[in-house]
């Protein structure tokens, strides 16, 4: 690419506008993505990145502004549109039918696919799709059975072979295994060597760094910078743009946000030899953890790509489920001995609390208001419960009282809790889970799809529960959140922990290494 | 006129919305009404009836005579009794269709105290009360059991027993509990005295069961606004997997809640076979599609356990008018189900109506959006709608 | 030759069960699912009765049958589908509906017998066959082989060709469909009225074929029935022809024990023999990999396509 001449954009967009009742999720966005380049869209989370990516995409008609492909004005009414045109869509939650095979899952992407045994007449083209741009594929696999690299390589290739011209990638890292993620670097390499665009979509710096000729940050909607490769791109100088603030250095900064050594108490929780049985699945028990120990006061985290046993780990500790083998110790105690009772409400009566992964449907009950949500996994108990009635005046009282704690921005406690924000629905699990100093937390997640602020208040929150002494369990995928915050990390793998070390002498490539279940 | 209604589609947008106001769900059952009513009168047109002298007629002998407002209470009291249930059982999603069984069940329940055991006499009509529950609740804990241990679908299953429970009476009255003077029509004997409930004066309505279900409705709308086992079945119906994060025994509740509704439908029996009849008599006339009426008024009722009460009554009227049409007006007999029916269809499918708004938009972005579909916001999930939908498949 | 007879009415019992069960799996497949099928059934019947007695043609009145079906899910399909209510709620409505409307209709028509019913054929060559053909090819209604080539034709379909595999993409991910560029609704429309035209000639076939006549409680739980047995299929076509067979086998066994057993009894064995198969289905169903279709009841969420 010669820089004294301008090529002319594949694709631009001019003053795109999109407005939802109270939120106006782009405005005035100019964007232009030039043939042969990684075009990179930077920005938060609630920035208006995937707001961007549908209407480019056709999912969304803009209120305002034009587009234009190729020089020719584009007005896309529908993705089947954009698909004639040759954008071409990887979401960042997979359109697979899971139950159907690889092949049966690119037939459905093609019109002109032939009306009988549609999936034979795709092998051939699949092959070379494969060939040309390293991306190899069963077709007779079963959407199910792949994992979430396998699965996204099939939406590339539906893509791809659709004649995509313009590949637009949302999030395209987030379930990836680093080694996964390098492959798929490649691949964008090698179809952007031919003269196709991409345009990736992310909140990930390190990223960006590496595979991005240029990039557009977006912060509320609106382009606030613009970068190019070619002048050299700065993690910090992106952070600050994304964020607006100095808090950049912080965000950008790897690192342990304790500086103090703790002096860690007792073992407040312990696994011995637990096994989670997976009957059907080909690997093996979906959990199988000789031994894990969670000392009160200390954080351990948990790194792995989703799907290594995380869930199961959680549940059991959780008391959601009953390891198929070993033993489950909190403080000492099994579930079921003493008074105790098994199962959830016998390990939230032993002081476990839970932070789960998703908020919105199982953290919360979405149509109850806030004040009974904050009661929701206590209310068997006093003060709440008497006998076999509930006091709704205590709940109210305690509903008031940890909304001023905990800053909850709610009109009223009898505000249903869908109305909330995702962050203060999570201030509300966290009022809810830690309020009555537990001794062991399990977090799970509980940064995912929030903004700076209110990551960062969770962080403090979960510090603080560990400074009062309990044990926390940290479950996450996002690495920079599980190094800065842990004292220990262990990594899932194929449901085992295959690997402990102390987070300050983390080295992230031998995580991402036995992340990947490659011994390091 | 495409155009015409495309254009007016791309003025206005439809927001759907997850609460329902009050007044809005008030109309639209309202409106469901008026539109049935309409029906009928258009039947009665078509039969040759003068409507405004039909209608006359049938609010008169239902509603202001006091005999025919007995009448009207009396169909109503199994409606409440079985409809209360179904709310508790719609509650915790297990779809009991099975109500029309479970009345059956209550009433050989209380057939088989009232024949063939030796109780002292002030004892005979609880022990029959307690019976037909018992029994009612083991008709439908069958099914439930099925669903929570084996995932079985409750909609066939309730039904299909349903039809066991009909042939099992058949059975009964034709067979070993056939009464020895019965010719042409089967049935059982004649309850003992002491097997009968009492009615208020000359009129057929039992009042004790109807104390029975008023005291049900009430201690359900107690239980349900204040207690901890409320809480959880609250809690239970709106999020199944917040439920089990929360500790609440998803099967548990839900067993005991398809029993207690069982058990109710069942109570209903037991009023229709000792209040009424005073003999197992053939189910179809035992049974007037009671059970299925009351999935209607659970459903009117919209959760709130002292909305069963006017929504009995309303079927009550129904069912009451039924008669009229069909004794004094020489009307079809089928009315009342097919009433049953179109009310229910136009509940159902008002149901979203009630969740949203017409919103217009601004013209640029009329303009931009020809026939662009308004695409859900970038909060919004994939997941269906919060309708009350059962999981599908045995 | 107890073998044979059995089998030869297993067939015939069994032909309404296949048509419904049939339409239903197509419906089912494309993710809705249509409690109406009992109502569907029965004004299938009724007007198929009315219009083969009026114009003395049954042809006609099958015609008639199909399309009631089409009318009555053509409305469930408007109430689950555009209007995105609860599916389940409205196909209950349906029956209730259509039982109702069936009976008020066929007042005139009860007790009378169909002149010219439906007349049964002997396949010209094959019922020569030692065995098979007094079992088969005898003595069967066209409308029983009819079904079984409709069976036949919906595996195909469903299964070897992109329309069919479109269809149960819809079923189990709507929203991969639709971001394929494809349109789910007209899909699912198309699923359910297909449904209810299977199920009128199901109807049909009762009251201008196996009884002719008309009454009230002439579908008489079939229609459910033909549910469960969608389910017990594992919504596949030709799982529901055995499966079917196997349902007409047993009640037909059953019908012989009369003398036996109190008839009362009996007639209670088709019903408790489909929660048997239900109960057995749920048991193996944690061995296969075969499921109900996954968006199966959920109304479809995005937007107006």
């Amino acid at each position: 690419m010669n820089p004294a001449e301008p090529l002319q954009p594949r694709l631009s967009l001019r003053g795109i506008e999109k407005r939802y009742p109270g939120v106006r999720a782009l405005a005035g966005v100019d964007l232009d993505v030039l043939p042969g380049q990684v075009h990179a869209v930077l920005g938060e989370n609630g920035a208006g990145k995937s707001t961007l990516m549908h209407v480019v995409y056709g999912l969304v008609a803009p209120d305002e502004g034009s587009m234009t492909w190729e020089g020719q004005p584009l007005r896309l009414r529908s993705p089947r549109e954009a698909i004639a045109r040759g954008i071409g869509l990887v979401a960042q939650h997979f359109h697979l039918v899971e139950r159907h095979t690889v092949a049966e899952n690119l037939a459905l992407g093609f019109p002109d696919a032939p009306f009988w045994r549609p999936t034979r007449s795709l092998l051939p083209r699949l092959r070379a799709a494969a060939e040309r741009y390293g991306l190899a594929l069963d077709p007779r696999a079963l959407v199910r059975d792949l994992s979430p690299g396998e699965r996204q390589r099939v939406e590339i290739v539906k893509a791809l072979m659709q004649g995509a011209r313009l590949l637009v990638l949302d999030e395209p890292t987030s379930v990836l295994t680093p080694a996964e993620v390098d492959a798929l670097f490649a691949v964008l390499r090698r179809f952007v060597a031919e003269g196709s665009s991409v345009v990736f979509v992310s909140h990930k710096l390190a990223e960006v760094e590496v595979l991005a000729d240029a990039v557009t940050v977006l912060r509320r909607g609106a382009v606030v910078g613009r970068r190019s490769a070619a002048e050299g791109l700065d993690r910090r100088d992106l952070a600050r743009l994304m964020v607006g603030r100095d808090l950049a250095a912080a965000v950008a900064d790897r690192g342990r946000a304790r500086a103090e050594a703790i002096a860690a108490g007792p073992v407040r929780l312990r696994l011995r030899d637990v096994r989670v049985d997976a009957p059907g699945r080909a690997q093996g028990p979906a959990l199988n953890v000789a031994s894990l120990e969670v000392r009160g006061g200390e954080i351990v985290g948990i790194a792995g790509v989703a799907g290594n046993g995380q869930s199961e780990l959680v549940a059991v500790v959780a008391g959601l489920r009953a390891p198929n083998a070993g033993t489950v110790e909190v403080d000492g105690r099994e579930p079921g001995s003493g008074r105790r009772r098994r199962g959830a409400r016998g390990q939230v009566d032993a002081g476990v609390a839970l932070v789960p992964e998703d908020r919105t449907k199982v953290g919360v009950v979405g149509d109850l208001s806030v004040a009974r949500n904050l009661a929701l996994r206590h209310a068997h108990r006093r003060p709440f419960a008497r006998g076999m009635w509930i006091d709704w005046q205590a709940v109210g009282r305690h509903s008031q009282s940890a909304v001023e704690a905990y800053d909850i921005a709610t009109p009223s406690t009898g505000t249903p809790a869908r109305l909330l924000s995702g962050g203060n629905v999570q201030k509300v699990i966290l009022a809810r889970e830690l309020d009555r100093d537990p001794g062991v937390v399990v977090a799970v997640h509980p940064t995912y799809g929030l903004d700076v602020a209110a990551t960062s208040q969770t962080h403090e929150r979960l510090l603080a529960a560990a400074g009062r002494g309990a044990a926390v369990l940290l479950v996450s995928e996002d690495l920079d959140e599980v190094l800065s915050l842990s004292d220990r990390v262990a990594v899932l793998a194929g449901g085992r922990v295959v690997a402990t070390m102390a987070a300050a002498d983390a080295d992230p490539e031998a995580l991402g290494l036995a992340m990947a279940g490659v011994a390091a | 006129m495409i155009a015409g209604l495309r254009r007016r589609r791309a003025l206005h947008r439809w927001e759907p919305r997850a609460d329902a106001p009050a007044w809005r769900v008030m109309l639209v059952t309202l409106g469901a009404v008026a539109v049935a009513a309409l029906v009928v009168t258009w039947v009665f047109v078509a039969y040759g009836v003068a409507p405004g002298e039909a209608w006359a007629t049938i609010v008169r002998r239902t509603l202001l005579e006091p005999r025919g407002l007995s009448e009207t209470v009396r169909k109503a009291i199994p409606l409440l009794l079985a409809g209360i249930g179904l709310l508790l059982a719609f509650r915790a999603r297990f779809w009991n269709i099975g109500a029309e069984g479970q009345i059956l069940a209550g009433a050989i329940g209380a057939t088989a105290v009232a024949l063939f055991t030796e109780l002292p006499a002030p004892l005979v009509v609880p022990a029959m009360f307690l019976a037909g529950m018992l029994a009612g609740a083991a008709w439908g804990a069958v099914p439930a059991l099925l669903k929570a241990r084996m995932g079985v679908n409750e909609i066939i299953t309730t039904l299909m027993f349903n039809y066991i429970a009909l042939y099992l009476v058949r059975w009964l009255i034709n067979g070993p509990w056939k009464a020895r003077s019965a010719t042409g029509f089967s049935y059982s004997e004649r309850f003992p005295a002491e097997a009968v409930l009492p009615t208020l004066g000359s009129t057929r309505l039992h009042w004790p069961t109807l104390a029975i279900a008023l005291v049900l409705v009430a201690v359900v709308a107690l239980l349900l606004a204040r207690s901890r086992f409320g809480f959880e079945v609250e809690v239970l119906g709106r999020s199944p997997e917040a439920a089990r994060y929360a500790g609440i025994d998803a099967g548990r509740v839900t067993l005991l809640l398809a029993a207690l509704a069982a058990g109710a439908a069942g109570l209903a029996g037991v009023g229709e076979v000792a209040g009424i009849h005073r003999r197992l008599v053939e189910p179809t006339q035992l049974s007037l599609g009671y059970g299925y009426a009351a999935i209607l008024v659970a459903l009117l009722a919209r959760g709130k356990a002292l909305a069963v009460v006017p929504a009995a009554l309303f079927l009550g009227f129904v069912f009451a008018a039924g008669d009229v049409m069909r004794v004094s007006l020489r009307l079809p007999s089928q009315l009342p189900d097919v009433v049953t029916g179109l009310v229910l269809l136009l509940v159902v499918a008002s149901e979203p109506l009630t969740r949203g708004r017409w919103v217009r938009r601004d013209p640029a972005e009329a303009a931009a959006a020809t026939a662009v579909a308004p695409a859900a916001s970038p909060v919004a999930t994939h997941a269906g709608e919060p309708a009350p939908s059962p999981e599908g498949g045995g | 030759m107890l073998v044979v007879a059995t089998v030869a009415r297993a067939l015939a019992f069994a032909t309404p069960l296949l048509w419904a069960a049939l339409g239903e799996v197509i419906a089912e497949r494309s993710g809705v699912v249509n409690l109406g099928v009992e109502g569907m059934m029965a004004l299938g019947a009724v007007t198929g009765f009315a219009v083969a007695f009026t114009t003395g043609d049954v042809w006609w009145g099958l015609a008639a049958a199909g399309l009631a079906g089409v009318l009555g899910s053509a409305l469930h399909a408007f109430v689950a589908i555009t209007l995105r209510a609860d599916a389940y709620v409205s196909g209950l409505s349906l029956t209730m509906l259509g039982l109702g409307l069936s009976a008020l209709i066929g007042r005139a028509w009860v007790g009378r017998p169909l002149p010219d019913p439906m007349r049964t054929v002997d396949v010209p060559w094959l019922r020569e066959l030692p065995l098979l053909g007094p079992m088969l090819f005898q003595g069967q209604y066209v409308l029983t082989y009819a079904a079984l080539l409709a069976a036949v034709v919906a595996w195909l379909l469903l299964f070897h060709t992109r329309g069919g595999l479109v269809l149960r993409s819809v079923g189990e991910n709507p929203t991969a469909v639709d971001a394929a560029g494809l349109h789910v609704r007209p899909v699912r429309y198309a699923a359910v009225l297909i449904g209810g035209l299977l199920a009128g000639i199901g109807g049909g076939y009762l009251s201008l074929a196996y009884r002719p006549s008309w009454g009230e409680g002439m579908v008489n739980g079939l229609g459910w029935i033909a549910l469960a047995l969608a389910i017990f299929a594992m919504w596949h076509p030709l799982r529901v022809v055995l499966a079917g067979l196997l349902f007409g086998a047993c009640f037909t066994l059953a019908f012989r024990l009369q003398t036996v057993f109190p008839p009362e009894l009996l007639t209670m064995l088709p019903y408790a023999f489909t929660v048997l198969a239900l109960v057995f289905t749920a048991w193996r169903r944690g061995r296969h990999a075969f499921g109900a279709p996954e968006a199966l009841g959920r109304p479809y969420l995005r937007g107006e396509r």
